[in-house]
């Protein structure tokens, strides 16, 4: 049996009057890649970003329930999510680089963190890079703006940025739905290559996708998670007729 | 009528509103630079004036002009963009900042006449700070504060929100992001929209004849001690800006050639105001292609 990175107790979410995520209670291992699909609109963005408190940014929006990591519940108001952040990524659907060089992109978030000496920052910068298969595309260019890299280059760099924290768990929302075949399947890579050094979850709409990647999926319908299970279970024997139909392309 | 007339006498008739707007624009400043251009001289723009005798320069008004500006932004820019930070970020939507946005319009739109005269009564007899760069400054105050306000909110709200989660989710506090990632997204808006706020306070008249008062002190350009009486720096010294000169001399101006130093003065005044605008633009212009060019 496996620690877990991060598991969620009846996590429910509103929206003011809007219930988007009802009783969830999932538990992510550490370690693995586990994926979320479902359709449109099912909450699954909305539930993986109450995992890191983003949803806190949102006036309307309501978490209650129980957020495990390690032995702490992290959705307590007591909570520091700005600590908290650090130790879990995120990578988000759309690439979204800082409007500065490419080195500062990575060195942003270590340095408010406490790495203070270049030769640090430096060595920092290039092991980021490298780890999400960026390095040689960029290293004669570090100081140049990052909004000159392609949008699959900048990707993988928003990838390197959250590496570059050494976080315990990176969340993804849709990291390759913006990405050309071949982007996305370096990205792929990638993720594949992350798993041995963190915990992974990732949001997709792409059933190929996570069955490639992932060790478990969870299904989403409406906000309930319909079934929750190893990735080669789920897709090839699902026990649930709602899965079977979702997965087979028969809606959604 | 079929569509495509109609689509061509509208084009036709706003074509000509266009037309005739730029006809006016061009007009007005051409006549106002072609009258004064002439009368533009190192010497005019560097010498004391003369009240009765002809040669008399601006000299004095100009740098009145360009110091008061300088005070003023002092007094706004860090008060505006703590101001302006504070709505975007900080304030929650509420009766309360809707309100503030509110004053905030008004106190822009005030007429300046009005504000001269709260000056007058308030900042130069109630509080005594008298007829002084210091009261003109406070008077300015009182409409490039809004507009600074305006501009820092303007300007953090057109950073897109995706860079805000992006800092966020590295665990940086608000405040770092608001300084590392948004302030300099902003910049070339709030700088811009600076420059421009500035031209207004440049040419502003009305509000300044109670307040920074319609004389000048005979100044001692060798004279930099803030606190002597004679001293260009002074800020609690009366201080007779250009367009507040351009003013009086039109209406009691002595010395035979004031009708050619009121147009020396304008022309000079709205070469300026054209300085600060196509500056605005150039800089904004050139700092956006810095921090978001495929470089
Ligand atoms: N900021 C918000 N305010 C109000 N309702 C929201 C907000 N964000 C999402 N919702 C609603 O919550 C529900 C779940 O949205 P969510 O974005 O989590 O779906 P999703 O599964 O990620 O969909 P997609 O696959 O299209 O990204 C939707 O019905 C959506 O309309
Ligand atoms: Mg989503």
């Amino acid at each position: 049996m496996q620690a877990n990175a991060l598991s969620t107790k009846k996590l429910n979410v509103y929206y003011g009057e809007k219930h988007a995520v009802q009783d969830v209670s999932l538990d992510f291992a550490e370690k693995q890649v586990t994926a979320l699909i479902g359709p449109s609109g099912c909450g699954k963005s909305t539930f993986l970003r109450s995992l890191n408190r983003m949803n806190d940014l949102i006036p309307s929006c309501r978490v209650t329930g129980d957020i495990w990591m390690k032995e702490h519940n992290i959705n307590g108001s007591e909570t520091d999510v700005v600590a908290l952040r650090k130790h879990i990524g995120m990578v988000f659907q759309r690439p979204n680089p800082f409007h500065k060089s490419i080195y500062e992109n990575i060195a942003f978030g270590p340095r408010y963190h406490g790495v203070k000496k270049k030769a640090d920052l430096d060595n920092l910068v290039e092991e980021s890079l490298r780890k999400a298969a960026i390095w040689d595309e960029t290293k004669d260019r570090l100081h140049k703006s990052a909004f000159a890299l392609s949008g699959g280059q900048q990707q993988r760099l928003c990838i390197a940025r959250s590496v570059a924290l050494k976080p315990d768990i990176i969340l993804m929302d849709e990291p390759t739905s913006a990405l050309d075949p071949i982007s996305t399947s370096r990205v792929e890579d990638l993720i594949s290559e992350l798993k041995q050094d963190y915990s992974i979850v990732i949001v997709t709409h792409n059933m190929h996708q996570a069955a490639r990647i992932s060790d478990k999926t969870a299904f989403f319908l409406s906000g309930h998670v319909v079934e929750y299970d190893e990735t080669d279970k789920l897709f090839m024997d699902p026990s649930q007729k709602q899965t079977s139909d979702y997965i087979s392309g028969r809606f959604g | 009528m079929s569509a495509k007339t109609v689509d061509k006498i509208a084009t036709g008739v706003i074509m000509c509103v266009a037309g005739f707007i730029i006809a006016v624009l061009l007009g007005l400043l051409g006549y106002i630079l072609i009258r004064g251009v002439g009368h533009i001289s190192w010497d005019f723009l560097t010498s004391a004036p003369e009240s009765i005798r002809a040669g008399g320069g601006i000299g004095p008004q100009l740098f009145n002009s360009l110091f008061l500006l300088v005070l003023t932004l002092i007094i706004t820019v860090p008060l505006g963009i703590g101001a302006g930070i504070y709505m975007s970020e900080y304030a929650k939507p509420s009766k309360l900042t809707s309100f503030i946005r509110l004053v905030v319009e008004v106190l822009s739109s005030f007429p300046s006449i009005i504000v001269g005269l709260f000056g007058l009564l308030v900042l130069v007899n109630k509080f005594g700070f008298g007829f002084s760069l210091f009261s003109g400054a406070l008077a300015l105050t009182i409409f490039n504060l809004p507009l600074m306000v305006r501009i820092t909110e303007q300007g953090l709200r057109g950073v897109p929100p995706q860079q805000k989660e992006a800092s966020f989710a590295l665990g940086i506090s608000k405040w770092k992001t608001i300084r590392s990632v948004l302030l300099p997204i902003a910049t070339p808006v709030i700088l811009s929209g600076t420059i421009l706020a500035a031209g207004r306070i440049f040419g502003e008249a009305a509000a300044l004849l109670f307040t920074a008062g319609m004389s000048s002190p005979r100044l001692d350009f060798t004279d930099w001690n803030p606190l002597d009486d004679r001293s260009p720096l002074n800020p609690f010294r009366p201080a007779e800006t250009l367009a507040v000169h351009i003013w009086k001399i039109n209406s009691e101006g002595l010395a035979p050639d004031a009708p050619q130093i009121a147009a020396g003065a304008s022309a000079v005044l709205i070469i300026m105001v054209l300085v600060f605008n196509l500056g605005a633009r150039a800089l904004g212009r050139y700092m956006t292609n810095k921090f978001t060019a495929a470089k």
